[in-house]
């Protein structure tokens, strides 16, 4: 995209019909780093690379638990995200006070989806610069939806958002007719996968991504470091017997692993795409 | 210039009193509601009765309606802060028909919003006089509940306001029990409101009886309740009195 004069505020349409500060906008969220989602009818899985600055830092918190059936997963401008979980909570907190019952997601992200707007036609304001991936339960059973700094808002099977994250998509686009009635761990594995796809050769470990998961009968929840550990180990092994070495399975893998660079280990995982 | 004094003291935490349109004490009053859960949903029996102090004064006041799809108001005390409360209730149902998503308020929402506002208006020394019951049935789950003018709040299996507390509740008590049926809820009930009949003075002799299943609302026309009068000891009751004839 190159600058234009009709750039320069929010409030200022181009010729085309475009407002250029909106777009500008979506392209942070490009520049993120990548956050996917994908749901079944009964639960969704929310996962997210995270890429910290140096060795030194710690890395960026990107996804949020806003009340026990919704959680979201930001790419973008983390402030901005930040901001505005705080208002998603606030919005949920206020609802179960009044009502004494959860707000459903369907609402709260058309809520988001109007504050969104009112940035995009104000003068003084600007456009959120994050794209939020909103996991979340209503009556109707589990949604994922995702919402844009225009202030659009979609309805998903699975979505990824951010930078690589059309790898994701490729790989979610395969295989998202499955989902609906995947079970909950298959849901997590895909997302590992998904995220796998968005670091292009760069070795799958836990500490590098976060997965969260609600579902029916489960509060949302971030998945600790070991359980997505022991979930990588579990599919990994698996793609390297698809691979041109044969792994045997764990247990007698411990030699083999050594000669590998095994999977249990921090080492080269063999390649599989 | 004000050459009336105002009988507020110094430490006094209301606001002035001249602009004051709070709700000191209640004009036309309902009295009880009865309500019961039962096999299918929720019974509640309210009679029709208006009164203005001591005057039965109205004779047609429909005490309980429908709220949305699944629930069931009763109200007691005030009749116009009822109105008053279906107004917002109507507002409240009409946004959230309006989302248009398949999601609904059920009466457990209707309750606790209906809570918070009985309970503000008491913070604010305005309360809505009125004691409330709210019943309702929602994907299978049945719901009871009521709400006083100081905004007192709870949720049980059966429910009554004013005399019915004293006088309803205690019958309820010994012979309630779940999945009640129809016919036997519906006497269940004609039996509190005939004792209230007898001995509630507001009471009078024309009631309605109001159902909420999962289906829907349905609330019976106006009937009477058939009273007996002939106990012997009501023949010459001033009989031995002091001063009687």
């Amino acid at each position: 995209m190159f600058r234009n004069q009709y750039d320069t505020d929010v409030t200022t349409w181009s010729p085309a019909g475009r407002l250029f500060q909106v777009e500008y906008a979506m392209e942070a969220v490009k520049q993120g780093s990548a956050a996917i989602g994908l749901r079944s009818k009964t639960h969704v899985v929310l996962g997210c690379v995270n890429k910290a600055n140096s060795e030194l830092s710690s890395h960026q918190k990107k996804i949020f638990k806003v009340d026990d059936h919704i959680g979201v997963a930001i790419a973008g401008l983390t402030a901005d995200g930040r901001v505005l979980s705080r208002y998603m909570r606030n919005e949920c907190i206020n609802y179960n006070f009044t009502y004494e019952s959860p707000l459903p997601v369907g609402r709260l992200v058309v809520q988001l989806a109007d504050k969104a707007q009112v940035c995009t036609q104000r003068s003084w304001k600007r456009p959120y610069g994050v794209g939020l991936l909103v996991a979340g339960l209503d009556e109707s059973g589990a949604h994922l939806y995702y919402n844009c700094p225009s202030g659009n808002y979609f309805e998903y099977q699975a979505f990824a958002i951010g930078s690589r994250s059309q790898a994701a998509k490729t790989y979610l686009e395969r295989r998202f007719e499955n989902f609906a009635d995947s079970s909950r761990d298959d849901l997590v594995k895909d997302a590992l996968m998904a995220i796998r796809e968005t670091l292009q050769g760069e070795t799958l470990k836990s500490s590098i991504c976060t997965v969260a998961v609600v579902g029916v009968g489960e509060p949302f929840h971030i998945l600790d470091q070991e359980t997505v550990q022991q979930m990588i180990n579990a599919f990994e092994i698996v793609g390297e017997q698809e691979g041109p070495a044969a792994e045997p399975d764990a247990a007698a893998g411990q030699e083999a692993a050594a000669e590998q660079g095994g999977s249990t280990d921090e080492g080269v995982a063999p390649m599989d795409i | 210039m004000n050459f009336t004094a105002s009988k507020q003291p110094e430490n006094c935490l209301l606001g002035p009193e001249s602009d004051s349109q709070r709700t000191l004490y209640p004009y036309v009053t309902g009295t009880s509601v009865v309500a019961l859960k039962y096999k299918d949903g929720i019974l509640m029996a309210a009679d029709m009765g208006g009164s203005y102090g001591s005057t039965l004064r109205y004779k047609s006041v429909e005490r309980m309606k429908p709220i949305g799809k699944h629930s069931l108001l009763g109200a007691s005390g005030e009749i116009s802060d009822f109105q008053e409360i279906l107004k917002y209730l109507d507002e409240l149902i009409l946004y959230d028909n309006m989302w248009d998503d398949g999601n609904s308020l059920g009466p457990k929402e209707v309750h606790n919003y209906l809570t918070r506002v009985m309970y503000n208006r008491r913070n604010k020394f305005n309360p809505l006089w009125n004691s409330l019951v709210l019943g309702g049935v929602k994907k299978g789950e049945k719901y009871l509940g009521t709400v006083s003018m100081i905004g007192v709040n709870f949720e049980d299996n059966h429910v009554a306001t004013g005399f019915g507390n004293h006088l309803a509740r205690p019958i309820l008590r010994q012979e309630w029990h779940e999945n009640l049926s129809f016919e036997d809820g519906v006497k269940l009930l004609e039996k509190c409101m005939r004792v209230l009949l007898y001995r509630d003075r507001s009471a009078i002799n024309k009631l309605q009886i109001a159902k909420i299943t999962e289906e829907g609302m349905t609330i019976s026309p106006p009937y009477s309740l058939k009273t007996y009068w002939e106990f012997s000891a009501f023949e010459n009751p001033t009989q031995g009195a002091v001063g009687s004839w």
